[in-house]
């Protein structure tokens, strides 16, 4: 099959001066030289050095737990234990926002005290003068557990009798979707396609551990230096230590990879406590091995199709079932089972659906936010079913898909309208023309080709009433400073800032300077999650940049006598545009200004719209700002006698509205897709009976330079998002398609699929053995 | 066993430090200051570490600090700075190779350990020669690419 390109649809996209250009990001050189500070890269005098005592058992009770030969050691500051903070809590939701019941007493303690759910749990915190002290002091902490029956997967989870770890039940989220009518769709279908699909629990793996340092300063407060998507959780660390929330100032730090492992709490908590109480800066930063057990994994779901579709390829109804597991702790498993819900379906218009999800608790590691959180769970699940539904029809998969792509104007499965570009068929079909022709077949080697096309929200849940801040000013010099919360991640969050910024005052990028991630310096800038910062704190900048330019113009609007409209701010200078041979350096022009005290900054808010929950009966109503949308297509080679697989060929394509920074969206996408092939063929964090398999990155792999063959990235701009410049976002996004694009390549090469990734050289010799006539 | 000095030169600069008999070069490096040698697993999975030991990219994590007496060790700041970046470093910082930034200095390391033995190479050895650096932001193609063109404005420096 030769697939073609659909031809795009006309876009008026401004040709800007940095905008659009793939110009050095602001961070890239401080940190391609090695001078760039990391959270673990601070030390202070006098400084203590912390250790957590973590929890070798899945489910057990603490029947004695006796630190004081610990604290007796030379060199120990203290010691603490859960009495350090009674009733601390880890709160992650966030009440009046779910839409559902906050279930009481299963948020996480800071510190176990009477019972243990899973190994890696944290039990007392240890400060000492060397970090050898304080290993040898975690070695002295005497505990003995009563083992407690536990439960290790999230269906036998739900099964009456199964041990429970949160009373009532284990079921700490559920959602549901109800559209039209399913019978009647079922009843118009000519077949119907059962499937069942699963996915492993999945490794952040960022290189950089967890770390940080804290002190108590002069004023009283509790300054934190630590890695986090999340500076905002000052507020939770104070209510957990009960201070006052002006006396916890996190200043985060560039941030060595993040994609939702850093998005809950990790070190700062346990740092507060110690900075607190022995009144000395501690520094605590993870091995790989706690970072491993302390924190967070991706969601492992089981997820079930039921689809009637016509002979034409039309789907008529559809039900589907997802149990996510949700590890010992809820955190943010309601949220990421309500994105796999609400994404469940696919970017296909079904009209008759229903769609029921649970995230079930067992005594493994807690899951949480992971790049793209429950989305590609999801698109692994509907991407499958749609190449499962092409071949029950004989149907060409981009055809069958053609059939039922969202367009612009369609409703969703929770009926809101999609607004932008869905440029669905548009990426799908570049990414397949880009694929090419199929390699041939040799001996035993066999060759397939699989695309997936997905949707997915950027910003966040909009009955979150989500805000962000930037503050953006021009010294006296012409030269530029930005104010803004943001933590950067790695994927470029404040060069975006600055390129936005730089574009509205007319600058070259290298005269902005930005100051990023300090919950008590910078205006706050909400969470570097969700795929938020481009679209709110682009926003935000864009707003207060764009006060600032008003104020310059209008200045200059005086100076030269012109119409505001003859006036431009580019290269340093502001310019007359009618006869560019009056211009004025723009230092000048903000002398001027100052010295008739006109603002040259501007503190702004940028507003997500703001709406009311869903309707918990029927899932309907408004959740998501807007969409991405966009589609991957690989070649895999399998080879059937090892059972090895190897990906010749990878395509992405996506949507992105407006590349700010062209060489950053390729990096994100390149970047996601690699995470996305590891997620099919290699990683799986593997546990028995609740007990780690894979420790360390001895034991679980992740993509290698030699692994993968580079992704080749499609940017496509329809210029219709609701990002700053028409941009949305891409950060998640870029990962969802790879893995389902890869299992359904393997399935079209050996013409049996493997429900369940990794897609493992034996899982793929168990299915060829299988289905041997 | 007690604690003993050592001498080591260091980014050029001659250096005394007393290590620990267990003290890994990461540890040793890491207390000088040398920050931008980086600690992601300590046990030779990850690369985050690498340093050039008389000229050979070594994990510093697996080599013990008592047995680099004597030795010249050179980390990704001491090949440049802002004001004078290595070729690798520009190169690096101008093609995307740079996301979060963690794995960088590793992958400077071992690409130049790799130019300074294949001034020309092709892409598939820049992917083995950088295997045991892992990045988990860019996929690698940047890295790749960027490398080449480092070797390529090496070239045309010495020409
Ligand atoms: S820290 Fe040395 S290889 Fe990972
Ligand atoms: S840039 Fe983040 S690990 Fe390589």
């Amino acid at each position: 099959m030769k697939y073609v390109a659909k031809p795009l649809p006309p876009v008026e996209l401004p040709e800007l001066r940095q905008i659009g250009k793939p110009l050095r990001r602001v961070d890239a050189l401080g940190k391609a030289v090695g001078a760039t500070a990391y959270a673990g890269d601070f030390t202070m005098p006098g400084m203590l050095h912390a250790k957590v005592l973590r929890s070798s058992e899945p489910s057990a009770r603490i029947i004695r737990l006796d630190v004081s030969k610990a604290r007796a050691l030379a060199g120990v500051a203290c010691v603490l234990t859960a009495e350090e903070l009674p009733d601390g809590k880890l709160t992650t939701d966030m009440p009046g926002q779910t839409g559902q019941k906050r279930r009481t007493g299963s948020d996480a303690p800071v510190l176990a005290s009477e019972v243990v759910r899973f190994v890696g749990e944290p039990i007392a915190l240890v400060a000492a003068e060397t970090l050898d002290t304080a290993r040898q002091a975690l070695e002295l902490i005497e505990i003995d557990y009563e083992p407690v029956p536990g439960v290790y997967d999230p269906l036998e989870a739900m099964e009456p009798g199964a041990p429970i770890l949160h009373p009532p039940d284990n079921v700490v989220a559920r959602w549901k979707i109800r559209r039209g009518d399913v019978a009647a769709g079922m009843e118009a279908a000519d077949v119907i396609v059962e499937n069942t699909f699963r996915a492993p629990f999945v490794e952040h793996a960022f290189l950089e551990p967890e770390a940080g340092l804290a002190w108590v300063d002069e004023q009283g407060v509790i300054n934190i230096r630590v890695c986090t998507q999340v500076v905002e959780h000052f507020r939770s660390i104070a209510r957990a230590l009960q201070v006052p929330q002006n006396k916890v100032r996190i200043r985060g730090t560039m941030v060595g990879g993040g994609f939702g492992g850093k998005e809950d709490i990790t070190v700062e908590i346990f740092l507060a406590m110690l900075a607190r109480h022995t009144g000395r800066p501690v520094r605590l930063a993870y091995t790989r091995e706690e970072s491993f057990a302390a924190q967070s994994k991706r969601h492992p779901f089981v997820i079930t199709h039921r689809t009637g579709v016509q002979r034409s390829g039309r789907i008529t109804a559809a039900e589907i079932k997802l149990v996510a597991d949700s590890g010992a702790y809820p955190y943010l498993s309601p949220y990421v089972l309500l994105y796999a819900t609400i994404m469940a379906a696919g970017p296909y218009r079904v009209d008759n659906l229903r769609i029921d999800s649970a995230a079930v608790a067992t005594n493994q590691p807690f899951t949480s936010a992971f790049r793209g959180f429950g989305g590609p769970q999801a698109c692994l699940a509907y991407e499958q079913q749609m190449d499962e539904i092409a071949r029950t029809l004989d149907m060409d998969p981009l055809a069958l898909r053609r059939v039922n792509y969202f367009r612009t104007g369609d409703p969703n499965a929770t009926g809101q309208i999609i607004e932008s570009a869905a440029w669905l068929e548009e990426s799908a079909s570049r990414a397949l023309e880009a694929l090419g022709e199929k390699s041939v077949e040799r001996g035993p080697i066999k060759i397939g080709q699989g695309l997936a096309s997905y949707f997915q929200s950027y910003g966040r849940i909009t009955w979150f009433h989500d805000t962000s801040r930037a503050w953006v000013g021009m010294e006296l010099d012409g030269t530029v400073v930005i104010r803004c919360g943001t933590p950067d991640l790695g994927a470029g969050q404040v060069n975006s800032l600055c390129q936005i910024t730089a574009e509205i005052l007319g600058v070259p990028l290298t005269d902005a300077t930005v100051y990023s991630t300090d919950s008590a310096l910078t205006p706050l800038a909400g969470t570097s999650t969700a795929t938020r910062q481009l679209y709110m704190s682009g926003n935000a900048v864009a707003k207060a940049a764009g006060a600032v330019r008003e104020v310059l113009l209008g200045r200059a609007q005086n100076h030269f006598e012109e119409e505001l409209d003859n006036l431009d701010l580019a290269d340093g200078r502001v310019i007359v545009k009618s006869d560019p041979g009056r211009s004025l350096p723009l230092g000048e022009l903000a002398a001027m200004c100052a010295a008739e005290g006109l603002a040259l900054s501007n503190l702004a808010l940028f507003k997500a719209p703001f709406s009311e929950g869903i309707d918990p009966d029927t899932g309907q109503g408004r959740v998501f700002p807007d969409f991405t949308f966009g589609s991957q297509a690989v070649e895999v080679a399998v080879d059937t006698e090892t059972g090895q697989v190897e990906v010749l060929k990878s395509v992405a394509c996506h949507d992105v509205g407006r590349a700010i920074n062209p060489a950053a969206v390729e990096g994100q996408i390149a970047g996601g897709s690699n995470q996305g092939l590891g997620y099919a063929l290699m990683e799986e964090f593997k546990l028995e009976e609740g007990r780690i398999l894979t420790p360390s990155l001895t034991e679980y792999l992740i993509p290698t330079a030699v692994d993968f063959t580079p992704t080749e990235v499609i940017i496509l701009e329809s210029g219709t998002g609701v990002g700053p410049f028409g941009a949305k976002g891409i950060g998640e996004p870029a990962l969802t398609p790879a893995a389902p694009a890869v299992a359904n390549a393997v399935a079209d090469a050996i013409g049996v699929r493997i429900r369940e990734l990794p897609l493992t050289a034996e899982r793929v010799l168990a299915a060829l053995d299988e289905n041997w006539p | 066993m007690p604690s003993r000095m050592i001498a080591l030169t260091v980014n050029g600069r001659g250096r005394e430090i007393l290590v620990k008999p267990k003290a890994t070069l990461l540890q040793a490096l890491r207390e000088l200051g040398c920050t931008d040698v980086k600690n992601g697993c300590e046990k030779g999975d990850c690369g985050a570490c690498a340093v050039l030991l008389d000229g050979i990219a070594v994990n510093s994590c697996l080599v013990l600090a008592g047995q680099t007496d004597g030795s010249e060790v050179t980390t990704n700041a001491g090949l440049g700075t802002i004001d004078h970046p290595h070729a690798l470093q520009e190169a690096f910082a101008d093609g995307g190779a740079v996301q979060c930034g963690y794995c960088t200095s590793g992958m400077v390391i071992s690409a130049k350990a790799l130019l300074d033995r294949n001034p020309e190479p092709t892409e598939s050895e820049i992917g083995q020669a950088i295997s045991g650096n892992l990045c988990r932001c860019t996929g690698y193609g940047q890295i790749i690419q960027a490398i080449q063109v480092a070797a390529g404005s090496q070239r045309r420096g010495e020409e």
